[in-house]
């Protein structure tokens, strides 16, 4: 039988630091699904039911059973959040700084991620994972035929590293380049490297999204619609 | 001609210019290329849309080299 040659993968020179982890793949990616669902249904299941029972054996045990509720909707949303927090705007540097940075960004990416990020904040970047949503403190990947989120937060090390600016931050074009470009790279090493802040349904991570990028959720979900992928 | 840039504080820096027929100018990139990765910066070159590789010497023919800082979970 005929193998197909792959490719040598230029693998992150930073995955060395995470030894440990297993490199990111599709695999890894349900598993990771399936484990923060099961999260979230030990998170919802028991307070919901709870709250059923109470109401089943005492009508009067109402506001208790509102309660059960209440925490069974907010401990997933709080998840979320942390979620949506990948993709929040860090403090701005310098108006020359900010101009030169988005400069160069604007470079690397081509006319519609431009339009878009100048909309959103966000670079909208296809890999072989998903799509990609890249931001200031790290990226989303939308995967699978039913586009779950996965939540990804990174930084950028040596943000201190003096400058004759005095400033102790990386303009936010420059912050999207270094995970844009290590993302091109290496996109299993860019997943194993990051931290997954979140992982689950895009309507939940839409409703913590600024107003303003949601626009660029979106767009990532229509592109990846076209993903044969299995999620 | 070719750039060498730093991705800084200052939004980029030029490193350095160069053109692949001037041995003096391409000596000087690969000089301060070197302290750059010395430094700790990782080189990287666009291959095509979507694309980039790292390189650990100056490539004389690519247009563009840019430096980064290393990533890690946040």
């Amino acid at each position: 039988m005929a193998v197909e040659a792959v490719p040598p993968v230029a693998v992150l020179p930073e995955t060395a630091r995470v030894h440990w982890r297993p490199r990111v793949d599709d695999a890894r990616l349900r598993r990771s699904a399936l484990l923060w669902g099961l999260t979230t249904a030990a998170h919802i299941v028991p307070f919901t039911g709870a709250a059923v029972l109470l109401m089943a054996l005492n009508p009067v045990a109402l506001p208790v059973a509102l309660v059960l509720v209440a925490h069974a909707w907010v401990i997933p949303e709080l998840y979320a959040q942390r979620g949506a927090n990948v993709l929040r705007p860090r403090p701005r540097a310098g108006e020359d700084p900010e101009r030169r940075a988005l400069g160069l960004l604007g470079d690397l990416v081509d006319h519609d991620a431009r339009d878009l990020h100048a909309q959103t904040g966000l670079v909208l970047e296809p890999g072989r994972l998903g799509t990609w949503l890249v931001g200031e403190g790290g990226a989303v990947l939308l995967h699978g035929r039913r586009r779950r989120a996965y939540c990804y937060c990174v930084r950028v090390d040596g943000d201190a590293v003096e400058s004759a600016t005095g400033s102790r931050e990386l303009p936010s074009g420059d912050r999207i380049a270094h995970l844009l470009l290590a993302l091109r790279a290496d996109e299993q090493g860019f997943a194993t490297v990051a931290n997954l802040s979140f992982c689950g349904a895009r309507w939940r991570l839409r409703r913590r999204l600024a107003a303003p990028m949601r626009p660029a959720l979106a767009r990532a979900a229509a592109l990846d619609s076209g993903s044969s992928t299995p999620g | 001609m070719s750039k060498l840039i730093r991705m800084d504080q200052t939004g980029h820096s030029t490193i350095a210019q160069w053109t692949p027929s001037d041995p003096d100018s391409v000596d000087a990139a690969v000089a301060a290329f070197r302290a750059e990765l010395d430094r700790g910066y990782l080189a990287m070159v666009s291959t095509g849309p979507g694309h980039a590789e790292q390189v650990r010497e100056l490539p004389v023919d690519a247009p563009l080299v840019i430096l980064r800082l290393p990533i890690s979970g946040g």
